[in-house]
C-alpha cells in the first residue's frame, strides 16, 4: 500500500511517501513526479519519513528521471529515509548518484 | 525449519509475499536490516517471474520454499514459465541505466549483491532458482 501526498512550500514541491513501493504501485510514484514536472516544478523534495519499503521498481522510477533533471536543472532531493531503506539505496550506489539527506533542514540548506 | 508459499502471478501478491517473509524471517536471529534485504532479494526474483515469465497471469503460480540449513538460509523459487537464468544476465553499469533512462535492470543487481549464492536449473519445464544467504547461527 502506497499513498503520496504533495505539498507546495516556498517554491519547493514536497512528496510525502507513505507505505511500500513495489512493482504493483511504482506507477503511482512515477505519475506523481511526472505531474510535478509537467506543472513546471524546479525543486522536488521527497520526504521518506513514512516510506517503509522500496523495491527496484520504485528505485527505477527515480533513476529514470536523473538524466532529464540534470539537463533541465530540476532539483530532486530525498530526505528522512529510515536506515533500512537508505541501505537499499546504498547497495545500488544510488547514494552517489542522488541527493539524499538525513532530514528536511539539511536538504534545504544543501 | 521449512516454510512454503504459493504465489499467484500478479504484482499485488508481492505484499502477501512480504508478510510471509516477515513472519518466516522473524523467527530467526537475523538483524532487521538483513531481514529487509533478504525480503527485497526474494521479492525481486518473484516480481521478475510474475512480470516477465508469466505476463502477470493470475492463474499461474510460483512456489517459494524456505529452508534453513546450518549456517545458511535457502530460498527455492520454482515456476513453470519462460526460463530466465539471471546468472547469464550481465549486470548493467548504473550510469548506463541512468543514461538510458530506463526503469528496469536494478532488481537483479540487488539480488546479486544481497545474496551469497545463486543457483538456477531448468528441467522438463520446471525452473528452479535458489537464493542462498549465509549467516552465523
Amino acid at each position: 500500500m502506497l499513498t503520496i501526498e504533495t505539498l507546495q512550500e516556498n517554491g519547493h514541491d514536497i512528496l510525502f511517501l507513505k507505505g511500500e513501493v513495489d512493482a504493483s504501485n511504482s506507477v503511482i510514484l512515477d505519475e506523481a513526479i511526472t505531474k510535478l514536472v509537467t506543472a513546471g516544478s524546479s525543486s522536488i523534495l521527497v520526504d521518506g519519513t513514512g516510506l517503509e519499503y522500496i523495491s527496484s521498481a520504485g528505485l527505477g522510477v527515480f533513476m529514470s528521471y536523473l538524466e532529464d533533471f540534470q539537463e533541465k536543472e530540476i532539483d530532486l532531493k530525498i530526505y528522512s529515509l529510515s536506515d533500512r531503506v537508505f541501505e537499499v539505496f546504498k547497495i545500488l550506489g544510488l547514494d552517489q548518484l542522488m541527493q539524499i539527506y538525513p532530514d528536511k533542514k539539511t536538504a534545504l540548506l544543501a | 525449519m521449512k516454510h512454503q508459499m504459493r504465489i499467484s502471478c500478479q504484482t499485488t501478491a508481492l505484499s502477501e509475499l512480504r508478510v510471509f517473509l516477515k513472519k518466516t524471517l522473524g523467527e530467526l536471529r537475523i538483524s532487521d536490516i538483513d531481514q529487509h534485504q533478504i525480503t527485497l532479494a526474494v521479492e525481486e526474483v518473484c516480481a521478475n517471474l510474475i512480470i516477465h515469465s508469466h505476463n502477470c497471469n493470475a492463474q499461474d503460480y510460483i512456489e517459494l520454499n524456505v529452508k534453513q540449513n546450518p549456517g545458511k538460509l535457502i530460498f527455492e523459487i520454482t515456476d513453470e514459465g519462460k526460463a530466465f537464468n539471471m546468472l547469464d544476465y550481465e549486470v548493467p553499469d548504473l550510469n548506463k541505466v541512468k543514461g538510458e533512462k530506463r526503469k528496469g535492470g536494478l532488481g537483479i543487481i540487488l539480488v546479486k549483491k544481497i545474496m551469497d549464492e545463486i543457483e538456477f536449473e531448468s528441467s522438463k519445464g520446471t525452473n528452479t532458482c535458489r537464493l542462498i544467504k549465509w549467516f552465523q547461527s
